[in-house]
């Protein structure tokens, strides 16, 4: 039987290479848990066999089930009647046999009925759904709501939101989004106030609401009345009830099985969850960059399906007396559809495995405050993984969001005329595809949240140390490519440092971030061929394509090819 | 109100794949050669026996007669929900028809007792005989109910339930314990389980675990076995032995069926014939599908 997991050799050869003893070693109370759960494991060695076979579980579902229902997903669609969001057929079905198999709570504790996994696991299993219907992972994906509230919510309203996460009663909604609040949150208007007994309620409208419909919201709300920026916002969770009226959902391009809400609240009694005033900057944020990396595995598992179709098509259709796979210019494209692809998973689970990191060192230093113990060393750590996290977290969403664009776009090409109608399901993953670099931030803002740590040059000790390490044959040739790489990089940053013009380095910031990207990427890769004779081929194409880009790159700042922009009126007639 | 199940689930070729050397020329199937999977109808029998356990509690045991291999599917059955798991495994029963199998599986039953219900698949794709369901009902001599695809209600002393015949369904009452076979389009079997398969992942028979202790002096079988006991990951295994069996009614001794010969059809399309839309034409037709036996 067809199985997403164990038949995708590249995902399994991450799946292997996984290195997450540390976290495990926290998350499982050094395997202490294993004494009260029958399913916890007893080592680390026993916790990877049961990532393994639950990822076995997920394929499993994905590929039989959840797949063969995409399409029907995709033209039926999620509907409102009578103000109540009905999804569509194989939505629901899917969602209740993956609540049936127990994997709608992957990242919370055992305590709340969930698996108590590591994020890279649950990302693993979004990559994995997403392949087989994008638009489920948007749901199947908001475990992320339910994690964010164990983060900060009291033990009493966990009890109260999380074993209904983890049994599938309960899917969730982050109502962020206003009609006049999308990129730039805060200018969020919705107001919570409070009664006399000091009792929660929000008034207001939301807008483009994924899931709006869902039991357990969380809403970033503002409770301090006058003011206009993010420090008068503050978050609340509450449970959908006949106070919040659906108005309309969304007709879109694609993503046909999410429910996209606009959504009303009529004075809705509500629960703040952490400190006042914090809402957005410091809960939603945390949600955000877990709902980007999410986005980077609903890329991924598009853009590996659309490589599937493509292949498969390239394969089976003959033209000129010969199968179209066997022309040169068509088997160029798919690999580089390919090495896209794989690039772009060793990119997204380094990210993933820093995201785990960062925040089990929070949760560290939680206990060690708990129990009065020094948190020194761990601090270190953690002031480490927030600053790649910060950088690596965005960049990841931009890369992976625009290679799927990339992706689908060639894969329908190779389609060619078939490939543009309805009866192949690539013109459905072109139409997943778009949004992936739209919400959850624009490509446009991933580039401004990952200049910050690109400009400061924050991965400096880890190329430092790459170019110093030793490596095997045709791959110290590539190392001295990614050394030019870095310092075409290098010297374009000078130029934009040098000019200071931020006008000028917010244009520039696109370039330099795609240039960090590749050295980053290809160092991976280089180690991954190190390691794997079947990865050269993947990191020579990588990081020779990346030579030339990064040239192009760098030409674009230094000729001043943006300078043009101080005259846009004239040229925008 | 809580009723106890047994149900009889069998690992079967995975006819969807087959390549290569798989029939012996003796006529049997060369199990080696094909992938294992769980029968189907079987997995569908066993979440009905789910279902009886969520509506009204009580226990569901599982059993298969197979090789030591066989373990997989109870270690499945495991992961679904069963609670319990017996592997009826020997040497001996190796080569066994429909009536052999029947009479090792309704001495097993017999063995584990306390049942309300006994269920099995209609039949296994390997064989599609759909006798030993039956055989084993005749053996309890407890009723039997075939094709079931619904159970509609349940009391203390009977049960109603759907049977799919030809050209519809009927609606049958059966005082318990009673067998039931059951039909794989009926009820979609629920996926494993996340905790369940980790809980269980290392569930194992005695055979399984006399493989560890073989090589390592410091373990005994007794204790490993309790060990597992205790965990709850110790599949049941029982022997000819156990069982206490009549010998010259198990496996091949006990097998009056010999397989004749088997002869591999090769489906092809012919010629084919125009049919003008006409009042003639539709008679030619008909005549055509009467000669050939489709009609009539």
């Amino acid at each position: 039987m067809a199985n997403y997991f164990t038949e995708n050799s590249d995902i399994l050869f991450h799946f292997e290479r996984l290195n997450l003893k540390e976290i495990v070693d926290f998350l499982e109370d050094d395997y202490s848990q294993s004494s009260s759960y029958p399913d916890a494991p007893i080592n680390y060695d026993d916790a990877k066999e049961n990532y393994r076979k639950v990822l076995e579980i997920v394929g499993d579902l994905s590929a039989n089930f959840i797949a063969p229902r995409a399409a029907s997903i995709d033209e039926e669609g999620a509907t409102l009647e009578n103000g109540k969001v009905i999804y569509a057929k194989g939505t629901q079905e899917s969602l209740d046999i993956l609540s049936q198999a127990e994997l709608m709570g992957m990242i919370l504790p055992r305590k709340y009925n969930g698996l108590n996994f590591p994020t890279t696991l649950y990302m693993m299993a979004v990559e994995i759904i997403s392949r087989a219907e994008a638009s489920l992972m948007n749901i199947f994906g908001l475990q992320d709501i339910a994690k964010t509230l164990e983060k900060f919510a009291t033990e009493e309203q966990k009890e109260k939101y999380l074993p209904g996460f983890s049994s599938g009663k309960y899917t969730g909604a982050m109502a962020l989004t206003e009609p006049d609040a999308g990129s730039d949150l805060q200018a969020v208007k919705l107001s919570a106030y409070q009664d006399e007994t000091g009792k929660w309620f929000l008034r207001g409208v939301k807008r483009f609401i994924t899931n709006g419909n869902g039991d357990v919201l969380l809403v970033l709300a503002r409770t301090e009345a006058g003011t206009k920026d993010a420090r008068g916002l503050s978050m609340f969770a509450c449970l959908s009830d006949e106070t919040i009226k659906i108005r309309r959902i969304e007709h879109k391009l694609g993503i046909h099985g999410s429910p996209t809400c606009e959504m009303q609240f009529n004075d809705t009694p509500a629960e703040l969850v952490g400190a006042r005033r914090f809402g957005l900057l410091k809960y939603v944020l945390y949600l955000m960059y877990r709902a980007r990396v999410g986005i980077g595995a609903q890329s991924l598992g598009i853009s590996q399906q659309a490589y599937e179709e493509a292949l498969k098509y390239a394969k089976a259709r003959e033209q000129f007396g010969k199968s179209i796979y066997n022309l040169p210019v068509i088997a160029n494209m798919l690999i580089d559809m390919r090495v896209t692809l794989e690039s772009n998973r060793s990119l997204f689970y380094a990210t993933s495995v820093w995201l785990d990191r960062k925040e089990i060192y929070e949760d560290m230093i939680e206990r060690l405050k708990a129990e009065k113990k020094p948190t020194n060393e761990v601090n270190e750590k953690l002031k480490e993984a927030i600053k790649i996290s910060n950088l690596l977290t965005p960049l990841t969403k931009l890369i992976l969001s625009e290679a799927s664009n990339k992706i689908t776009y060639d894969s329908l090409q190779i389609h060619g005329g078939t490939g543009y109608m309805k009866e192949f399901p690539i013109e459905r993953l072109v139409r997943d595809a778009r949004i992936t670099n739209i919400y959850e931030g624009t490509s446009q803002l991933q580039v401004v949240a990952a200049a910050g740590g690109v400009i400061n040059d924050v991965l400096e000790d880890y190329f430092n140390a790459w170019e110093r390490k030793d490596y095997k044959g045709s791959i110290i040739k590539l190392k001295e490519t990614l050394i030019e790489i870095r310092s075409i990089f290098k010297d374009a940053l000078k130029y934009v440092k040098e000019k200071k013009d931020s006008n000028f380095q917010d244009v520039a910031s696109k370039d330099l971030v795609e240039l960090y990207s590749y050295i980053y990427t290809g160092y991976l890769l280089l180690d991954e061929a190190n390691e794997n004779q079947n990865k050269l081929f993947t990191a020579k194409r990588y990081i020779l394509d990346s030579l030339a880009k990064a040239k192009k790159n760098a030409e674009s700042i230094k000729n001043e090819l943006y300078s043009d922009i101080l005259y846009a009126d004239s040229i925008l007639i | 109100m809580s009723f106890n199940s047994i149900v009889m689930v069998k690992q079967v070729p995975d006819t969807a794949n087959i390549s290569g050397q798989v029939m012996k020329e003796d006529g049997t199937v060369n199990r080696a050669k094909l992938p294992a999977i769980f029968n189907h109808e079987d997995r569908a029998s066993l979440e009905l026996a789910l279902q009886i356990k969520d509506r009204f509690g009580g226990k569901v045991t599982v059993i298969t007669m197979g090789p030591p291999r066989a373990s997989d599917i109870l270690r499945e059955c495991l992961y679904m929900g069963a609670d319990e798991a017996y592997l009826i495994s020997d040497r001996k029963f190796a080569g066994a028809d429909t009536l052999a199998t029947s009479y090792v599986l309704s001495e097993a039953i017999k063995f584990i007792g306390n049942y309300d219900f006994i269920f099995a698949g209609r039949q296994a794709i390997d064989g599609d005989t759909a006798q030993v369901g039956p055989q084993t009902a005749e053996k309890l001599r407890i009723p039997q109910v075939t094709y079931v695809e619904e159970i509609i209600d349940v009391s203390e002393t009977s049960v109603k339930l759907k049977r799919k015949i030809d050209g519809g369904f009927e609606i049958l009452e059966s005082q318990l314990p009673c067998l039931v076979t059951v039909l794989k389009d009926a009820l979609f079997p629920r996926p494993f389980k996340a905790r369940r398969v980790m809980a269980y992942k290392n569930a194992k028979t005695l055979l399984e675990l006399e493989k560890i202790t073989e090589g390592n002096s410091l373990l005994y079988i007794d204790q490993l076995k309790d060990e597992y006991f205790n965990k709850g990951w110790y599949i049941h295994t029982l022997t000819m032995e156990d069982l206490k069996l009549d010998e010259t009614r198990c496996g091949v001794h006990g097998s009056p069926t010999k397989v004749h010969k088997v002869e591999s059809v090769v489906l092809a399309g012919g010629s084919h014939e125009m049919i003008p839309p006409s009042k003639e034409g539709l008679s030619k037709l008909i005549d055509h599908l009467m000669e050939d036996h489709i009609l009539g």
